[in-house]
This record gives C-alpha cells, structure tokens and sequence, in this order.
C-alpha cells in the first residue's frame, strides 16, 4: 500500500499518495490545477507552463512536481491567475486560432482555459504567422496554425514498434510538430482518432469527419473546463 | 451646376454600400449607381482549407442569412462527397436541412418586413427620419414589433434546434446532418407556449399578409408604380414547378413570362450564367450568357420566384398566390414594391412547411449520412431569402478547397437595383432644385425592397450618419450637407 501523505492547497488540506503528480493529488481532492501540455499517465514535460503554482514560495509546475509531505501549495490568486492568461493569451497571438469554424471548437482546452480565465483580447499584438495544412497524409491533416506545440501528440501517438509518429522539426520560431511521412502511412482510423483527441487543439484532423459532434453535446458546451474536477469537492 | 449626391451609407438593408447620382447643370440625372463599398475576399482566403470546413467557414459572410450560405456549401460538398444532389441525402439529413432552412427563411423575412422594410410603409417614405425606424415602429405599432421579434425569435429557435446554434450552427455537413430532431423539441414547436408555436406563426405570417394587402389597397400608386421596370426572372423550381426553396432545377422567364432557362441541371450553371465585371464596384454583374451581358440580367428574390413558379405545395401560400398572379393576369409581375407582398407569401409558406416538416417522423431518423464515390468538383445552390444563391467548389488530391466561386443573392440582383436606383432619381428628383431627406429615403425604400445583404453582417441602429456633396462641373466640390 502505498504511503499516504498531507498537504495544503491554498489552505484547504489534502491528502495523496506519495510519488503522486501534484496536479493528479490535486484532482483526487476536488481542486482543479490547469493543464495544457499534460497527459495523464504520460511522463510530464512542463511545456506550457499553465499549471505552474507556487510551492512554499517557489514557482513550480504542477504536472511534474511530486507531492510530498507538508507541501504548501498556492493555486489560486489574483496574480496566478493574471499569469496563466498572459500564457494562454501569448498562445493566442503566436498562432492562428480562428475558433468560430475550428472543428475542434467546444472540445479545445486552450479555447476551454480562455474562457476559464475570462480571456477577451489578447494583451499582445497578433502575429498572424504565415503557416501551411499538411494534407499530404492519407487518414490526417496536420494544421500549423493551431499547433502550440505542446509535444502531447509526440509523446502519445506512437506506431506498434513504439517509434514516434509525430517529431519536432527545426528550431526557435521555426519549431514545428512534422508527421513521419511513412509512418503516417501505416497510421490506423483509431490511431488517427486517438491524435486527433488527444491534440488539445485543433491542430490534428482526421480526414472527412469534421463537425461530427452537434453543438450542444461537445466537451465544454455545457460545464467549463475543470468543473468536472471541483464538483468532486 | 452640375451636381453628385451621396447617400452613404444605405441604411436598413445588411451591409455597407453607397448610392451617387449626377444631376447635371439643366436638373437631367445623368449617372446613378449603387455602389458596394466593402471587400470580403471569402473565395481566395478558404482556398487550402480542407473541404468539410467550407459550410462552417462560409457562412461568416452573413449574420442575417448564414443558414443559407452553410447550406448552400454543403449541397455543394455532397457532390463532392457523392452523396449527389438533393434526393442522394437520406430522409432525416435531407428533412432537417430543409427545416433549418424554412426557419432561416421564416426569421429572416420577418426581419425584413417587421424590423426594415415596415417603417417606410407605416409612416411614408418623407416622414421624420426620427420615427421611421424600427423604434418608431414598437412606439405606435406596438402589437405589430412584437410580432416581428418573435415571429423572428421562432425561426432562430428552428435553426438552433436543427443546426446547434441560432448563428453560424454546423449542421449541415458533406452527406447530410450531424443531429436528428428531438420529440422534446418537435414538442416545444408544435405545443409551445403561445405564442411561440407552429399554429401561431401561420397564423400571424397570414396576418402580415393581410396588413400588407390592406395597406396596397389604401396605397396603389405608391405599392404598383414605384420603381417599376420590366426585367428577367430567375429562381430555383423543383422539377413539377412548385416553388422550392432548398432544392430544384434552375428556371428564367422573360418579362413576358417565356421561358429563357428551362429547368435546367444547376450542376451547369457555368454553361448559362457568366458574371461581369465593372471597375466601380467590388461586386459583380450576373448575366445569362446567351442573351449577353445588356440583355441576360435578371431578378432574384421572391418577386422572382413567385413570378418563375407554377404553383406553392401549401395550402394557405397557394391561395395567396393565386391572388398574387390574378393582380397581373398571370404575367409576370415587374412591380418593385411587390417583392413585399411576394415576400410575405412565402413568409406565409415557411410557416406552413415548418408546421408540415414538424409531424414528419423522417426527423428522428437515425440515418444521418450518406458517402459515396468522391467528386473533384461539386456546386450547390439554393433559394435563400434574399433569392439564388451559388456555391461552387473544386478541390485538389489531399482534400484541399483549390477553387470558389460564389455568387450570392444580392450579386444577382445587383443590375436590378442599378436600375430600381436609376429609376427612383429619375423620375424624384429630375428638374428639382432641392434635393430632400424624403427623395433619398426613396431611393433607399427601393433598394430596401430588394432586401439586399450588401456585404452581411453589418447592423446599426439609431442616428446613421448621412452624407451629401454637390460638386461643379469640374467636379469641385462646393458645398456638403451631413446629418
């Protein structure tokens, strides 16, 4: 049995389980923690940095801080929350997002943590960069615009010899999720589905299926994101 | 002194647009046109797009009339998908889409008449700018506002029933639909609280009419004559000749009423329509290609499809129709202001099909979506409300939209209101030294009765901002008046 273990999340105690991810503990007591990157049950990058909370006075990121003993824990003030949307905000301007004929809209957790974090206008001046749709593959289309780059497609979409599908492709500014053009090939309709799915944005499409879910019955039509979590407290 | 009168914008009618006319120095109008002030750029910037995108993105053209833009796109990509035209669709896709369109066709002319048109009819067309609005409207009229509103409010309730969302829903997509219709909402529609159910909606459409044909009956000089002209005639018929709205063959008649396009296969659209273009205005001039670009313009809309059709599938609108027809003997009827009365009867026919769509079982079906071999190439058209409207796609090997062509209701009907424009300044304000509110007003109460959607999406409301220049003969300007 594995040993368990106390902590406070803005004042409220918690209890986990020790070696437990921050942001897991957290969801186990009804609190939510934002997340971009993260997948559960994937190894944690802290890409994104949205989870980041303050642990005994340091700035950590909750998705791959193990909880421990004691941990004092601050996720929710003014001034994380002014954090997280200059994060989603910069994400915004850095990318195209035209959300009003996104297919992925209702189901996008950047979209989701916007209207979380009351996002209206970006602070920043858009970039409108100029970014190409990968149509090239036979069961997806890979939209640059949307990516944000946040790796979850890399670290979970792997073929059955466990070999990436999609990788990082050049640097800085340049940086893009390319797919492997032959392992595209082999890709099946369920693992095009579970890419498509498991892209927080909606940046992976599968081909001909857009629009599908009806408004009205798509993830984050009816509760905002996180609500999922804070009914549990 | 020659001079050039701006009216900008053209208030009461979706988008932006301007109307300049040139009087010269002996009071002779020289020179009108309507001018369409804005760009969109819809037809290059969704080229690349992956095709299934199309009816979502499309559709921002317009917030009065998306449906019929979402719509008309994904008539266009059931070819492409082939899933064929209009019969290819399995019941449940083909008959929710038919009710999203209906309920489009129900708010949007309620708008018109109710909200747009109606303050020119109830106050006249010199009265004070300061009550002929909508405002004046709910102050002295105020059973008929609240009609209009929920008259309106019923429709919009249809689309989001049907497409998920009153505004830019995504229903339609290639192949069919992506819900069916609930009990619970057929319930809400046909036994929802009065006054918004299917019963009352026929019951106040046939109202309206009934205004409508009193009013004529008080105003005939002004509803027969004003901004008269002969033209052509196009719409959508289904192949019996009924009037349909949202699928059918593509008929012309002449203004005799001879047949100048018989029923043909919209799929070759290219074989008869053509588009020109003048270096005045963003928006083109349609034409019938073997009748020539002085000769091929036409009108759309519901004069025109009320003038094209052989008779309407509901029992009420027919018999309007019937009247409507017996008014010019049968022949087609060229009188501008009749676009209302048209426009009512087919309000009138939109509630009826709701109602009739309403107790089809077809609705709840489970069978949402037909796919078949793959086209490169397809084209969709529809009857919106403001009348025909194209939608012509081509992709490329990886699903890509390579080419769009769209010529929306207002494009078609762009040459007729040149010359409504021509008309109204011509005959008002020929020989007159003063130029008033009340002749603009005209000009604008004959493009309003076009219903145009001038670049869509474009709404105001309260003190719109007009503005008036006179210019000498060396086209100096001499004297601006602003309001």
């Amino acid at each position: 049995m594995s040993e368990k273990i106390a902590f406070t999340i803005d004042g409220v105690t918690c209890k986990g389980e020790k070696g437990q991810f921050l942001v897991d503990a957290a969801r186990d007591n009804g609190i939510y923690i934002p997340t971009l990157c993260n997948i559960p049950g994937v190894n944690p990058k802290s890409c994104c940095r949205i989870c980041t909370v303050y642990v005994n006075g340091l700035p950590m990121t909750a998705c791959s801080l193990q909880v421990f003993d004691g941990m004092e824990i601050i996720n929710d003030t003014p001034a994380l929350i002014e954090q997280r949307k200059i994060i989603l905000e910069a994400l915004f301007v850095e990318g195209n997002h035209y959300c009003p004929f996104c297919e992925k809209s209702g189901n996008c957790m950047l979209q989701a943590l916007a209207y979380r974090f009351g996002m209206l206008a970006p602070r920043f001046p858009y970039t409108f960069p100029v970014r190409e749709v990968d149509a090239s593959h036979p069961k997806i289309i890979k939209d640059q615009n949307r990516c944000i780059l946040c790796k979850r497609c890399i670290k979970a979409i792997k073929d059955e010899k466990g070999r990436s599908i999609f990788a990082y492709h050049r640097r800085g500014n340049k940086l893009r999720v390319h797919i492997d053009p032959k392992l595209a090939l082999a890709l099946t309709d369920e693992l095009a589905q579970k890419a498509m799915d498991v892209c927080p944005v909606g940046s992976i499409l599968v081909r001909e299926k857009g629009y599908r879910v009806p408004i009205g019955q798509r993830t984050y039509d009816k509760m905002p994101i996180g609500s999922d979590i804070e009914v549990k407290k | 002194m020659s001079r050039k009168i701006t009216i900008e914008p053209v208030t009461r009618v979706e988008g932006h647009g301007k109307v300049t006319i040139h009087i010269d120095h002996e009071g002779n109008v020289t020179q009108t046109r309507l001018h369409i002030v804005e760009f969109r750029g819809f037809e290059r910037f969704i080229q690349g797009r992956p095709y299934w995108e199309a009816p979502v993105l499309v559709e921002r053209l317009c917030g009065i009339c998306p449906v019929s833009h979402h719509l008309a796109a994904a008539k266009a990509l059931d070819v492409i998908v082939g899933a064929g035209t209009g019969e290819g669709l399995t019941p449940t896709g083909e008959k929710m889409r038919r009710l999203m369109h209906y309920g489009q066709f129900f708010q949007s002319h309620a708008l018109h008449f109710f909200h747009l048109a109606s303050p020119d009819l109830l106050f006249g067309i010199d009265a004070d700018p300061a009550i002929r609005n909508v405002i004046g409207v709910a102050l002295k009229h105020k059973d008929l506002a609240v009609q209009g509103v929920l008259m309106r409010k019923f429709g919009q309730e249809i689309i989001k029933a049907t497409a998920g969302k009153k505004i830019h829903g995504t229903g339609a997509i290639p192949g069919g639909i992506n819900k069916n219709l609930s009990i619970e909402e057929r319930d809400s529609f046909l036994k929802g609280p009065d006054p918004l159910n299917a019963d009352k909606m026929v019951e106040w459409a046939s109202g309206a009419l009934d205004f409508f044909k009193t009013f004529h009956k008080g105003h005939k000089e002004l509803i027969d004559n004003f901004s008269k002209f002969p033209s052509s005639h196009l719409s959508l018929v289904r192949k019996d000749g009924a009037m349909d709205l949202y699928h059918g063959v593509l008929r012309a008649i002449d203004s005799q009423g001879r047949k100048i396009l018989n029923d043909v296969d919209y799929q070759e659209y290219t074989q008869y329509i053509n588009e020109e273009v003048r270096p005045w205005s963003y928006m083109k001039f349609p034409y019938l290609t073997h009748l020539g670009e002085t000769d091929g313009w036409y009108r759309v809309g519901p004069l025109a499809r009320l003038n094209t059709c052989d008779f309407i599938p509901t029992p009420l609108a027919q018999k309007e129709f019937e009247l409507f027809r017996a008014y010019t003997n049968g022949k087609p009827n060229n009188m501008c202001m009749h676009y209302h009365w048209a426009r009512l009867i087919e309000t009138l026919h939109a509630a009826e099909m709701i109602r009739q769509l309403l107790h089809d079982p077809d609705l709840h079906g489970n069978n949402l979506v037909t796919i078949g071999k793959k086209q490169k190439e397809g084209v969709g058209l529809i009857e919106a409300p403001r009348g025909t409207l194209f939608h012509h796609y081509r992709i490329n090997d990886n699903d890509q939209i390579e080419m769009a062509n769209l010529i929306v209701s207002t494009t078609n009907n762009n040459e007729p209101m040149n010359r409504a424009v021509n008309c109204v300044a011509t005959s008002m304000m020929t020989g007159k030294k003063e130029i008033t509110e009340g002749m603009m007003n005209a000009v604008e109460v004959a493009i309003r009765a076009y219903d145009p959607c001038l670049s869509c999406a474009t709404h105001a409301l309260g003190n719109m901002p007009l503005e008036i220049s006179l210019y000498d003969q060396n086209n100096s300007l001499i004297d601006r008046k602003s309001k």
